[in-house]
């Protein structure tokens, strides 16, 4: 059962894949979501044998490379970390396949979108099931290859291309660094098995490495390392700059890929590896920074966006900064709670968005909507739901997570701690404003849109509605009821057993009560704010963004980061390769190799045959010459 | 075993080779003249499958070696192979039939004494892989230069008497100053049998001069960065078939060179000279990577990866350890099906509209589904990716390379995200993006010959993507008894 988890979304994306053609559309749709689907209840399953009766297991199912000391198994493990993900993964997964029926009913290649989405569910499988770094990088490229396909789906589409390539490849900037932290584990233990890894950590914790003249840490090294991979994937500043332009794909993709699993795979990692990062505290000091950064970041930037995606997306790179800061004070398990709660209501805003955004047909501006709340009652009030969880209102699901990150960052203690708290309690007000900012936009207020009629908007068919209402439930429901399990207070942790790793117990205390308030009670009085701002009296809004013209452009510009690395990185790429190419190779190497030789054989040639004139008092001239030169020289001897 | 399995396979294909010859002239005869030579390959493709069973995997001594006296006290023909040159001898026999399908779509004029020229060469080249005596080993290794050079100058494109003469001087020169050394060390030790050469060692004092002489015929062939201007230029102009054996086998010569004669032979000069092999390997890992972005021609950018893809090759080779060197092999072998279906894959689309600019193209993924799918699929495995053949190769070679110098392998590394950048550039400026060149609407997709050999390269790129455990197997012993003997004589000073 264990290993048909992660061999039927396999099977359901060869199927469609190849087969898509043979079997029709409807076939194929209704045969992926039904194999996922399984899984996915194979996994509640196995969730809740981990939870009930402690099951943990680790299955090899093949060798994959055996090189020497080096020993990597396709594998399978199962511990209370993975069995939350698969959840996560899966029942995700099947509600975006169901959806997707009937978001891309117009779409004329449905088999190939299907196989895909199945596709990436394998890959993701691979990932969070792994026993070892090697198959774990294997989930990590794949995911990042079925990401490209889908956002680069509508082929034609210039800008999808564009971002499909820019996605792959900034990922890749990641992948190098996380390459490199496995080739130095493999350096310092001799194996990339966790298990093992995991083990011997403690011996080396006093090792420097030289490189470069540095001295390094090695356990600093490798969780730096590591964490480059997870800013890579989890769009963290700096690297973050594909995700918002990785919503050129469909929506349903956006939803499952780049806002509940995919991104969240950084997150995982830095998890998984909490007994490698429990020895760093240098690594991770510099994980809560760039964390809180980019929770800030991304809320400023998603404050004056006007795409309808691009807005969740900047609101989930700023999410995963929370989950960052979370694993960098030490509360790992707060970070996977925060994962899972955050997979249903982003998922479910995404999926919202991917709503009314059929309604308007394509259009994705927010200026170009608003006024439609009662033409779409359920999209609407579901996306209430998400918008409500996502900014942490009492007691719906980001609440409990989001809160108890910024608890946890508080009563770490130390200075990044405080200021993590700080930047995460404004950040929730942000958060808080633009969420309501889309939701006033797009649903209330007047109808903005020329091109479409009132009456033409119409609610999304029940096939699309129903993933929405079970994502919903989650969102309601799943911070409450899983609270307990994921970050109970009392006493030993018992659910994560040894899949997570504290060096010192995380601290029970509370603190005080006008700091746990402080944030509801923002979140709250948000909604008015923004209700005045957004809808009420608009020309507040203007007026603000009208004075603070230089700020206003610097966020909507994104920070500039896109122009940064294209003067940084992308032309000087361009041009250095031209430069070697028709410079160096063409003018040097050829210019002085082979070309220069031979024409200067050439011209050595033709003085040479200038001697050859066929002219014997020529010949006898010159033999003339050499007899008497001879001669002269045996005389003076 | 007494069946003289090598020399067969050595001498199969020029029978083959002999019999086109003397029923040539023709021009009826061009169906037969395809299958005659296809029918050789492929019953020597089947015979290396058969040699590979037999093969004793848990030794590192030479297997189904044959010796004859050809010159009394001076030339022995001494064949046989280990785990290091088995796999080639496959990855020779695998291609060849594949070139000889692939040539009705492209070879129009002379068609058999194309195919002579072909099955000459791989009798050569099988013959490089399997000589234990230097100077057969120079013979067949010189020997393949010459059906290569008439395939470029009789049936390439415009430039091709240029481009014939720049690979021919090239590979030459440096070939030359081997021919010396070889002669060295026949003076030095009275032998030039490879197998009491690796008992008895060189002489430390020579070791560096006749190590240098080896390197620069090989770095050549390689090529290694800063010789390596003649393999755009003859990729270029070569036909389809012709660019497939230069980068499928061709250029697998050099690394098998430096693995079974560098390391082997002159492990004291090897050591010296490592940090010139990791400086060229890097320079060519990044030069060509960033080169290789801005091609506008589909075949020079692939044959500029190819270069990266051997810098990676020689880096792992030097690195002498375990994973280095299984990595490298394991990338040739790599790189000889992906690089050989990737010039196919141009040669499918060249055959169609007559141009290798890569802006002719554009948006032709919904015309020719199942070419994109396919060259999607070698994209990737150029690329590294997970789960095929090239990422298991490049991995290990990281890693060998980690091991041994921090340093080398950081900047190997970044050459990964740059080979990301051009091949998926590529690959969206060819098939994705909007139709603009409405030719090419005609454009039909592949062809059951077509279909046939891409797919023949996909099977073994995924498989051994996925479990390369039969590659590492053949080759674990042979390299770990290589490594050791290293060690050994480098402790020992011989």
């Amino acid at each position: 059962m264990e290993i048909s988890i992660i061999a039927l979304p396999l099977i359901a994306s060869i199927i469609s894949g190849f087969f898509g053609k043979f079997i029709g559309d409807r076939n194929s749709e209704i045969i992926t979501s039904l194999l996922v689907s399984i899984s996915a209840i194979f996994s509640s399953l196995v969730f809740y044998e981990v939870i009930i009766n402690q099951y943990q297991e680790n299955i090899i199912i093949a060798t994959w490379i055996s090189s020497g000391s080096l020993e990597v198994n396709w594998s399978m493990k199962i511990d209370p970390l993975s069995s939350v993900m698969l959840v996560v993964v899966t029942s995700v997964s099947a509600l975006v396949h169901i959806y997707s029926i009937g978001y891309m009913s117009h779409d004329p290649h449905k088999p190939r979108f299907m196989a895909y989405l199945s596709l990436f569910t394998f890959a993701m499988l691979m990932l969070v099931t792994s026993d070892n770094f090697i198959q774990l990088f294997f989930g990590w490229e794949g995911v990042g290859l079925c990401s490209y396909f889908l956002i680069g789906f509508w082929f034609k589409k210039e800008s999808a291309n564009k971002a499909a390539i820019k996605a792959f490849v900034v990922n890749r900037v990641g992948d190098f660094g996380f390459a490199l932290g496995i080739f130095l584990i493999f350096y310092l233990f001799g194996t990339v098995n966790y298990s093992e890894v995991f083990n011997q950590i403690s011996n080396i914790t006093d090792k420097n490495l030289l490189f470069l003249g540095i001295k390094f840490n090695s356990v600093d090294l490798i969780c730096l390392l590591l964490f480059i991979g997870a800013m890579g994937k989890s769009a963290q500043i700096l690297l973050h700059t594909w995700l918002p332009d990785a919503m050129e794909g469909p929506t349903p993709v956006s939803a499952l890929i780049h806002a509940a699993t995919m991104v969240t795979a950084g997150v995982f990692l830095v998890v998984r590896c909490s007994p490698i990062y429990e020895y760093s505290e240098l690594a991770l000091n510099v994980i809560t920074v760039v964390g809180m950064s980019t929770a800030f970041f991304a809320a400023t930037v998603a404050l004056v966006q006007n795409d309808i995606k691009k807005i969740i997306a900047y609101s989930t790179c700023s999410q995963l900064g929370y989950m960052f800061f979370a694993t960098g004070v030490g509360a790992y398990n707060v970070a996977m709670f925060h994962l899972f709660t955050h997979a249903f209501f982003k998922a479910l805003l995404f999926l919202g968005s991917g709503s009314v955004i059929h309604a308007f047909k394509d259009e994705q501006n927010i200026n170009y909507m608003g006024g439609v709340w009662k033409k779409l009652p359920y999209t609407y009030s579901l996306m209430i739901i998400g918008t409500l969880a996502l900014t942490g209102f009492p007691f719906l699901s980001g609440f409990y997570s989001k809160d108890a990150i910024i608890e946890f960052a508080y009563l770490r203690g130390n200075t990044a701690g405080y200021y993590a708290a700080g930047i995460g309690i404004f950040t929730a007000f942000l958060t808080s404003i633009y969420s309501w900012r889309l939701i006033f936009k797009t649903f209330h207020g007047e109808y903005n849109n020329k091109e479409i009629k009132l009456d033409e908007t119409h609610e999304s068919p029940i096939v699309m509605l129903i993933p929405l209402f079970l994502l919903s439930i989650g969102a309601l429901f799943a911070g409450f009821l899983f609270k307990e399990l994921f970050i109970g207070y009392e006493g030993q942790n018992n659910f994560w057993r040894d899949s997570i790793f504290f060096l010192k117990p995380l601290s029970t205390d509370h603190p005080p009560l006008w700091f746990l308030l402080l944030t509801p009670i923002l979140v709250t009085l948000s909604i008015p704010l923004s209700y005045y701002l957004f809808l009420k009296n608009k020309s507040l809004s203007e007026q603000i963004a009208n004075i603070n013209k230089p700020l206003y452009h610097f966020l909507l510009n994104k920070w500039y980061f896109d122009e940064l690395y294209d003067v940084l990185f992308v032309k000087p790429s361009k041009k250095l390769g031209l430069f070697l190419w028709k410079f160096f190779d063409i003018k040097i190497i050829d210019g002085f190799g082979p070309d220069g030789i031979s024409t200067m054989i050439k011209k050595f040639s033709v003085r040479a045959n200038k001697f050859q004139s066929g002219y014997i008092y020529q010949y006898a001239f010159v033999m003339l010459l050499g007899f008497s030169a001879l001669l002269t020289f045996l005389i003076v001897k | 075993m007494n069946f003289p399995i090598l020399s067969s396979l050595i001498l199969l294909p020029s029978i083959g080779a002999l019999f086109l010859f003397f029923t040539r002239g023709n021009k009826k005869n061009n169906f037969t003249t395809k299958y005659v030579a296809l029918f050789t390959s492929a019953v020597n493709f089947f015979l290396s499958i058969y040699l590979w069973i037999l093969f004793d995997p848990s030794t590192s001594n030479f297997q189904f070696v044959e010796e004859r006296i050809w010159i009394e006290d001076f030339i022995n023909y001494k064949v046989g192979v280990d785990g290091i040159s088995i796999l080639f001898i496959l990855l020779t026999t695998f291609i060849t039939p594949l070139c000889i399908i692939s040539v009705n779509n492209s070879i129009k004029e002379r068609l058999s004494e194309f195919l002579i020229a072909v099955l000459i060469m791989e009798s050569f080249m099988i013959g490089v892989f399997c000589s234990l005596d230097l100077v057969i080993f120079y013979l067949f290794f010189e020997a393949g230069l010459i059906p290569m050079f008439l395939i470029i100058g009789i049936w390439g494109g415009a430039r091709r008497v240029y481009s014939a003469f720049k690979f021919f001087l090239y590979t030459l020169l440096g070939s030359v100053l081997m021919l010396v050394a070889i002669i060295t060390i026949y003076w030095l030790n009275g032998t030039t049998d490879v197998v009491e050469l690796y008992n008895s060692g060189i002489d430390i004092k020579y070791q560096n001069l006749l190590w240098l002489a080896f390197f620069s015929s090989f770095a050549v062939k390689t090529p290694m960065w800063p010789v390596h201007t003649w393999l755009p230029d003859a990729h270029v102009e070569a036909p389809t078939a012709g660019s497939v054996l230069l980068a499928a086998i061709l250029l697998k010569m050099a690394g098998y060179g430096f693995i079974r004669f560098s390391l082997g032979l002159f492990p004291t000069a090897s050591e010296i000279f490592t940090p010139l092999i990791y400086t060229l390997s890097v320079i060519a890992i990044i030069f060509t990577s960033f080169i290789a972005l801005m091609q506008e021609d589909m075949k020079k950018l692939i044959a500029y990866s190819s270069v990266a893809h051997m810098g990676y090759v020689t880096l792992g080779i030097f690195t002498i350890q375990q994973q280095g060197i299984e990595g490298s092999i394991i990338q040739m072998i790599s790189h000889g099906l992906v690089s050989a279906a990737l010039f196919l894959c141009v040669g499918v689309v060249y055959d169609r509209m007559h141009s290798r600019l890569i802006n002719t193209y554009g948006g032709i993924v919904s015309i020719i589904p199942k070419y994109s799918i396919l060259f999607m699929l070698f994209t990737l495995a150029a690329l590294g990716l997970p789960g095929t053949s090239g990422f298991v190769g490049e991995f290990l070679i990281l890693m060998g390379a980690f091991k041994d110098n921090f340093l080398v392998a950081v900047i190997a590394s970044i050459g990964v995200i740059i080979g990301a950048a051009y091949m998926l550039w590529l690959y969206k400026r060819v098939v994705f993006g909007k139709l603009v060149n409405t030719n090419l609407r005609q454009m039909f997709d592949l062809n059951r010959s077509e279909l046939f050999i891409l797919s023949c390269l996909a099977v073994p790129t995924l498989f051994f993507g996925f479990y390369p455990d039969p590659l590492i197997n053949t080759i674990e012993v042979s390299i770990s008894d290589l490594i050791n003997q290293y060690n050994f004589k480098l402790a020992s000073q011989i």
